[in-house]
């Protein structure tokens, strides 16, 4: 682009971003902090302005906040033509322009795509629909299911030991309410941190008083006259009373509405480049459309270009930074996005961090403390080197594993660190599922999705 | 050690008023190593960060591979008191850490520093009331010292009449962390200093003794009364932590706070600002703890095998100094760094340290501070410095003036 377009675009252009959370509000602010002038619009489905996730699955559901008052911080004043309460329906790359669900049409010379996840829903839509089955992705979710807490349902079925089913666990167990959780794997975490970490996770379930069961699915829920749940049905023939069902099978990504649209966007996300722009679906990357947070699908140079989904807020806010810049420059000017994966929770009174891909590790090693004592950090290998790290309780040191992962440092660490157990001195298998089996659906996921690939033929996905 | 080494002119009392100028030389040797057996000496901001997340970096003077000299270290031998968390390495040092902080900090006791803000402010106010119609003042004298003290005296359970006891305990073993002293350091001088930690333990212990039979609303109390799922402190734990706490509790923050109305009497606009908006104090206190923070360096590290820094190979068991100050000024790190800038919107310094060993008391250490020159700002009328640089304290990691004499036309109500 001439420097006279680029000049233009920074002080009369029209940027649309559509998901109005975490990634395009950091977008919009960045925009407006680097000079952009033009006009900007935010689209976003909800009716909500911006607000923060993670506290949805901890603080609200154990009334320490109020659901409706999660508000993003704002950085600064971004002067945006709000479109809340409206969804994207469809995208013309051609003409630049979005359509709306109300039948408007927002037209762009930028566009940046942050449309997110939703949370994977109950298959059988009969089920889904009764009174107490509840998702937990949005603050609606958050506070119809807090009300039931409050109400001190006899017992809380969740199902899928992800994070979010096992915060969910947890902030029942805190208010002493009895839950069960069913997981298909052998362990909880497993999809994000492997069977290692997976089985500390289920002795803390286990010490907490939850009534885990692994290696079952749920076959039906049950409801009664009324259209209350009122029980689960599992796969090995057991029927658990339950009044309060929490689906929480991981996410699906919200790309329908780029459905015929040329991207290269499906059910794995929208593949972009490593300046967060978008491709389309014959692989060849485009200029004007951008991607963040977790609808994007980008490659990372420190994990052998892999293209990562990462459904973690801080991967939001710096890949939103990234694509809001890129989007308002020119060619050198352009950053890689090269955040370091990185992701928490908190459950069962412990924190649990992690950075890094732990999924790409085959072996792992207790390099500090005792899983036995629930506070230790781990690293992942993969191919002799160090690919991730996790610490239950330990969190302060994890600087030193990313300045490791980010040097490709060598795995096993042979090296002796304070607080290392003599049975730890050896790796262990990392004991990830196979990634061709479907789990609840790890927070990260690996594909070779690339922009080499040259297939003409676009196949809508099903959903 | 030649005369005109870096680290003799760290330690020397001629850079006291200024040493940033030996820092900036310092930086150019990231890792400075002059002599052997001397200290690596450690400046650049993101090497000092590193180290400090480093799981092969120990505070345990054990590990060191000559800890002749160490007085901790040697007080376990002769039967003193055993090594605080401050000089532990986990897992010691989280269950001992752990245990002090659920008894001063959230989770279990979120609201005991917050909840002190109104005390701490009164205490603040009768200090400043005290001035009477006197028109200067000695400001570590007079404010300075006794309102950290006498907070930590609340916090811990210590009666503030006892001030004078503890303090002629305190100094000796305040002295004995500063590395300059221990150059020339004989056996005489560590033994004062190892006696002084045992009368100061042995002081608590009785006061522990009393918490034990009637618990009170205070940590001494929680410490001796802790039942947790880490168990209970032994009274040896109980009386290191608390002798640790004691000190740190008010060496720092007394420095802290004159070296912050310091800063500010050289800066009267950011003063002047400070006068009418109140709100910058937070922002101030952390400019402040990067410009000139109370712990200039930390001495006491080691490794516990070679490590590599910069292509520098620093083996195992060496004396390892990290420069706080330094850090704080670099120029890798800091835009302008050597500019006192309240406004700095990228201010993560390492004022605290950093890592597992971060400073403890940092919640209570910037409440003070904040509400100090808060309300010093507010009250005092056209204050001015009566000597620039004033005389400083001989310690060159405890870094500060021992008298700040300043004058003013008058104290506002």
């Amino acid at each position: 682009m001439a420097v006279e377009d680029m000049d233009r675009l920074r002080r009369t252009g029209r940027i649309a971003i559509v998901g109005a959370s975490l990634a395009g509000l950091r977008a919009a602010e960045t925009l407006r902090a680097e000079g952009f002038a033009g006009e900007l619009t935010l689209i976003g489905d909800e009716p909500y302005e911006p607000y923060d996730r993670p506290p949805l699955s901890k603080a609200v559901l154990l009334g320490r906040a109020d659901p409706h008052r999660t508000e993003l911080p704002r950085r600064r004043d971004i002067d945006a033509k709000w479109r809340l309460g409206t969804a994207a329906t469809g995208l013309d790359l051609t003409a630049g322009r979005v359509r709306l669900s109300d039948g408007d049409e927002v037209e762009y010379d930028r566009l940046l795509i942050a449309t997110g996840v939703r949370a994977r829903p109950w298959p059988k839509e009969s089920e889904a629909r009764l009174d107490g089955v509840f998702l937990l992705r949005t603050r609606d979710d958050a506070a119809g299911l807090h009300q039931r807490l409050r109400a001190g349902p006899r017992r809380v079925f969740v199902i899928g030991a992800g994070f979010a089913g096992c915060e969910v666990a947890s902030a029942c167990r805190e208010q002493g309410i009895e839950v069960t959780v069913a997981e298909r794997a052998g362990a909880p975490l497993v999809g994000a941190l492997g069977g290692v970490v997976g089985a500390v996770a289920a002795e803390l379930m286990h010490e907490h008083g939850v009534d885990l069961r692994i290696r079952v699915t749920v076959t039906a829920l049950e409801g009664d006259a009324a259209g209350r749940v009122r029980a689960v049905h599992l796969s090995d023939e057991s029927v658990v009373e339950a009044d309060v069902v929490v689906v929480s099978l991981g996410s699906q990504r919200n790309t329908e509405w780029l459905n015929g649209s040329g991207l290269g966007a499906g059910p794995r996300g929208i593949a972009c480049d490593a300046g967060c722009r978008a491709f389309d679906f014959r692989g060849i990357v485009t200029d004007d459309v951008f991607v963040a947070g977790d609808v994007a699908r980008s490659p990372h140079a420190l994990f052998e270009y892999q293209f990562l989904s990462l459904e973690h807020w801080g991967n939001a806010v710096a890949q939103a930074e990234t694509a809001a810049h890129n989007m308002i420059c020119d060619g050198t000017d352009r950053r890689p996005h090269l955040w370091m994966p990185a992701f928490w929770s908190s459950q069962f009174g412990v924190n649990i961090k992690s950075v890094g891909v732990p999924p790409m590790g085959e072996e792992l090693m207790i390099t500090q403390g005792s899983t036995a004592e629930r506070r230790f950090v781990g690293v992942y290998g993969h191919k002799g080197r160090v690919v991730a790290a996790v610490s239950f309780d330990n969190t302060r040191w994890l600087e030193f594993y990313q300045r490791a992962i980010e040097r490709g440092a060598p795995f096993p660490v042979e090296y002796p660190t304070l607080d290392r157990r003599p049975e730890n001195r050896r790796p262990v298998p990392a004991d990830f599922p196979d990634p061709s089996l479907p789990t609840h659906g790890p927070m990260v996921t690996l594909s070779g999705y690339s922009p080499a690939d040259t297939q003409l033929v676009f196949h809508p996905a099903r959903h | 050690m030649t005369q005109d080494s870096i680290v003799r002119r760290i330690t020397d009392f001629a850079s006291r008023a200024d040493p940033y100028p030996v820092y900036r030389e310092l930086r150019g040797t990231p890792v400075l190593h002059e002599e052997e057996g001397g200290p690596y000496v450690i400046s650049s901001y993101w090497d000092i960060e590193a180290l400090l997340h480093d799981p092969r970096i120990s505070s345990d003077a054990a590990n060191l591979a000559a800890a002749g000299d160490d007085v901790l270290l040697q007080s376990e031998e002769t039967g003193g008191l055993p090594p605080s968390f401050l000089r532990l390495d986990p897992p010691e040092h989280d269950r001992l850490r752990r245990m002090a902080n659920s008894a001063f900090g959230p989770p279990h006791r979120p609201r005991r520093i917050d909840g002190m803000r109104g005390e701490l402010r009164e205490i603040v106010t009768g200090l400043i009331d005290g001035f009477g119609d006197a028109r200067g003042i000695d400001l570590v004298d007079q404010f300075a010292y006794p309102f950290p003290v006498t907070v930590i005296c609340r916090l811990l359970g210590v009666p503030r009449e006892d001030e004078p006891r503890f303090r002629a305990w305190v100094d000796p073993l305040v002295a004995s962390l500063d590395p300059g002293t221990r150059q020339g350091a004989d056996e005489e001088f560590a033994r004062t200093a190892r006696e002084a930690r045992m009368q100061l333990g042995m002081y608590l212990a009785g006061l522990a003794e009393e918490r034990a039979k009637e618990p009170r609303d205070d940590l001494l109390s929680d410490l001796v009364n802790s039942r947790g799922p880490d168990g209970a402190m032994t009274m040896m734990e109980v009386l290191s932590t608390s002798v640790l706490l004691l000190i740190a509790g008010h060496e720092t923050t007394v420095n802290l706070i004159t070296n912050g109305m310091l800063t500010l009497l050289r800066h009267p606009d950011v003063l002047e600002r400070l006068r009418h908006e109140p709100e910058l104090a937070p922002r101030l206190v952390e400019e402040l703890l990067r410009y000139e923070p109370p712990v200039q360096l930390v001495p006491q590290r080691t490794c516990i095998t070679d490590i590599e820094v910069r292509g520098v190979t620093i083996p195992k068991g060496s004396r390892i100094w990290l420069v706080l100050a330094a850090g704080n000024r670099d120029p890798e790190r800091f835009k302008d760094p050597e500019r006192f800038d309240p406004d700095r919107e990228d201010i993560q310094h390492l004022g605290f340290g950093s890592g597992i060993h971060i400073c403890f008391g940092a919640p209570l250490a910037r409440l003070e501070t904040q509400i100090a020159l808060t309300e010093l700002a507010r009250r005092l009328e056209n204050p001015r410095l009566v000597q620039d640089p004033p005389p400083y304290r001989e310690n060159a990691v405890l870094r500060g003036p021992r008298h700040l004499e300043i004058t003013f036309d008058g104290v506002r109500p």
